[in-house]
């Protein structure tokens, strides 16, 4: 009994700081329900290429998770298979389990467009829709979703783009196209998109790397203060950005995770050679 | 680091004396280039031009009210218009618009969106070319064999059905290609977003492709408005005015070719009223869609 009180007193004490908290990888039954995504034993294929192998890692809730590694060692692969993005690449398939809320996302009867609905997605290079409003943007997954109710529209819009930190820049002219944006207000009009979703997990591939310092400084804050209500997963090339936002790093190579803790043992005391190497720029 | 930049100056001398060497002559035959591309839109333009400023010049003094809606006043009087003609076209091309544009766009969207590859979508890519390359006349006779001779009559539907033969490979072609350019990475952040194939392909490909996909359907419209031969074996053409769809009908394409066909002077210049007519119709068709399409309102409502 006293057993069990001290050790729930603990669990709950590191609820709220997960940047102290040691990640441990292979965690019992007991907490694994904790952890809001699972990956478990993911392929990543184009043809017969297996560009990412065997993959093993555990994503708790409300953190942020860096992906890094050199170019090339598979993390967008990785990432696009976490929302099932990967299989719609021509001749590309993943195999394994994903689990999101206890619920493989790979199962027989899983819809990919339901999943998708839940797990966002932030890419590279800003891609707003052309033809629509800076509003029209942020309300185009709830809408072409078939969401008809006008107000309940606005005020997501409305909050989403707050919550992306771009409100205040455009509240006066929302209905200019959001090609007129600049590329990192573009950036914040997609993320503000993926957010109108209410997603429970959003994957954001190196979304600062086609931005200057500034707006790259604005989507780091904006990350920072996002994880509070999402699981965030961030690719970046950038070591420092990743020291900044994340609470976990992961680190890939050719394909392979070598090394998964938290972002101040993997930068601190990393126990992989190669890890070390890398994250001292000794090459990648 | 010290070999490379050795062998950088090393080889920057004679970089720097091929370029200068080479300078004068890169600049004279960019002048060449451009004086020949000038000289080429110039011949492109002229025979357009004077065909336009001719069918003006004799076209323009026929043009009246009269001319506009009345029908023919007896041959070689010089009374009366081609008013059934004009009504005939707009029906006749109207028709075939709407049955051709739907079709044309969905399969070009099939072909682009869902088929993409395989034997299927290969083999109706190419029946598509090989009808595009069909000459007109033969889908005049399709149109007489199997709607004329069921109805057992000349009718505006057999007309309009063949006009949209000969509309919808051009739309379909014009479709596929305009969507293909469209970046992937939009129909990707469509997925991202949960939302289904259609609904993406709907709201978000093809308003990207509109402009391009309009440009094309008015190309299409053009060439069937001014299509002559399929008309002679489907709506035969009739110096009334339309009496039904399923009655024969007359059309301007036809008229100034009957016009032309006669042996007087006052027929002639009906004929040349009747092409400019024409001309006027379809440059109104063409600044009027685009101009539509300029408008934000304008949205592909689904
Ligand atoms: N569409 C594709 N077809 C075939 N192979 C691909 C494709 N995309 C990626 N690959 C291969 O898969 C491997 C992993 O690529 P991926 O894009 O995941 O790397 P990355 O870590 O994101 O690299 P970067 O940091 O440069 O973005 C690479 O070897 C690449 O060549
Ligand atoms: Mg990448």
């Amino acid at each position: 009994m006293a057993i069990e009180e001290t050790f729930d007193a603990k669990e709950s004490m590191t609820e709220g700081h997960s940047l102290t908290r040691e990640p441990r990888i292979n965690e019992t039954a007991e907490s694994t329900e904790r952890f809001k995504v699972r990956i478990e034993n993911v392929n990543g294929w184009y043809g017969s290429k297996r560009a990412i192998k065997d993959v093993n890692l555990n994503v708790r809730e409300k953190t942020v998770t860096a992906f890094i590694g050199p170019s090339g060692c598979g993390k967008t692969t990785l990432l696009r298979c976490l929302n099932r993005m990967h299989e719609m690449t021509p001749g590309a398939h993943a195999d394994g389990r994903v689990v999101v809320d206890g619920i493989d996302i790979y199962g027989k009867s899983i819809d990919p467009v339901v999943i998708r609905r839940r797990i966002g997605m932030v890419f590279q290079k800003p891609n707003p829709f052309p033809t629509m409003s800076i509003f029209d943007n942020v309300a185009a997954g709830l809408r072409l979703n078939g969401m008809r109710n006008k107000t309940i529209i606005r005020e997501i819009v409305e909050e989403s783009l707050k919550n992306a930190a771009l409100w205040e820049e455009v509240k006066n002219e929302l209905e200019k196209p959001g090609m007129s944006l600049s590329g990192g207000q573009q950036q914040r009009l997609c993320i503000a998109r993926a957010l109108a979703m209410q997603p429970e997990v959003l994957l954001m591939d190196e979304p600062t790397s086609s931005l200057d310092p500034i707006g790259s400084s604005k989507i780091e804050e904006l990350v920072r203060t996002l994880k509070d209500s999402v699981t965030i997963i961030i690719v970046t090339h950038n070591m420092q950005q990743a020291a900044r936002v994340s609470d976990f790093t992961a680190f890939m190579y050719l394909g392979d995770l070598i090394e998964y803790g938290s972002t101040n043992q993997i930068f601190m005391k990393p126990e992989k050679e190669l890890t070390e190497r890398y994250i001292s720029g000794k090459f990648g | 680091m010290t070999s490379y930049s050795n062998s950088n100056k090393k080889y920057s001398k004679i970089l720097h004396e091929t370029v200068n060497k080479n300078y004068r002559k890169r600049m004279i035959i960019n002048k060449l280039v451009t004086v020949f591309a000038i000289v080429c839109v110039i011949a492109a333009i002229i025979p357009l031009g004077s065909i336009l400023l001719e069918v003006v010049k004799n076209g323009a003094s026929a043009i009246s009210l009269e001319f506009l809606t009345q029908p023919q006043g007896s041959i070689g009087s010089g009374r009366g218009g081609v008013g059934p003609a004009i009504q005939g076209t707009i029906i006749v091309v109207g028709l075939a618009s709407l049955i051709g544009a739907p079709v044309g766009v969905l399969a070009g969207i099939y072909l682009s969106e869902f088929a993409k590859e395989g034997k299927f979508a290969d083999s109706v890519r190419f029946f598509n070319d090989v009808l595009t390359g069909l000459p007109s006349i033969v889908i005049g006779i399709v149109g007489y064999v199997i709607i004329v001779l069921a109805i057992g009559s000349f009718s505006v539907f057999a007309g309009a059905i063949s006009l949209s033969i000969i509309m919808i490979p051009i739309v379909v072609r014009v479709t596929e290609e305009t969507l293909k350019i469209v970046p992937y990475s939009l129909r990707e952040a469509g997925h991202s977003l949960g939302i289904s194939k259609a609904r993406i392909t709907l709201s978000i490909v093809l308003p990207s492709a509109k402009n391009g996909i309009l440009t094309g359907i008015v190309i299409a419209i053009s060439r069937i408005a001014g299509e002559t031969a399929p008309l002679i074996m489907t709506i035969l053409g009739t110096s009334l005015f339309f009496t039904g769809i399923t009655g024969p009908v007359d059309a301007l394409p036809l008229r100034i070719w009957r016009l032309a066909s006669q042996p007087y002077e006052s027929a002639h210049a009906f004929g040349w009223g009747s092409a400019l007519v024409l001309i006027l119709m379809i440059l109104a068709l063409s600044v009027g869609l685009r101009f539509l399409a300029q408008r934000r309102s304008f949205k592909v409502a689904i």
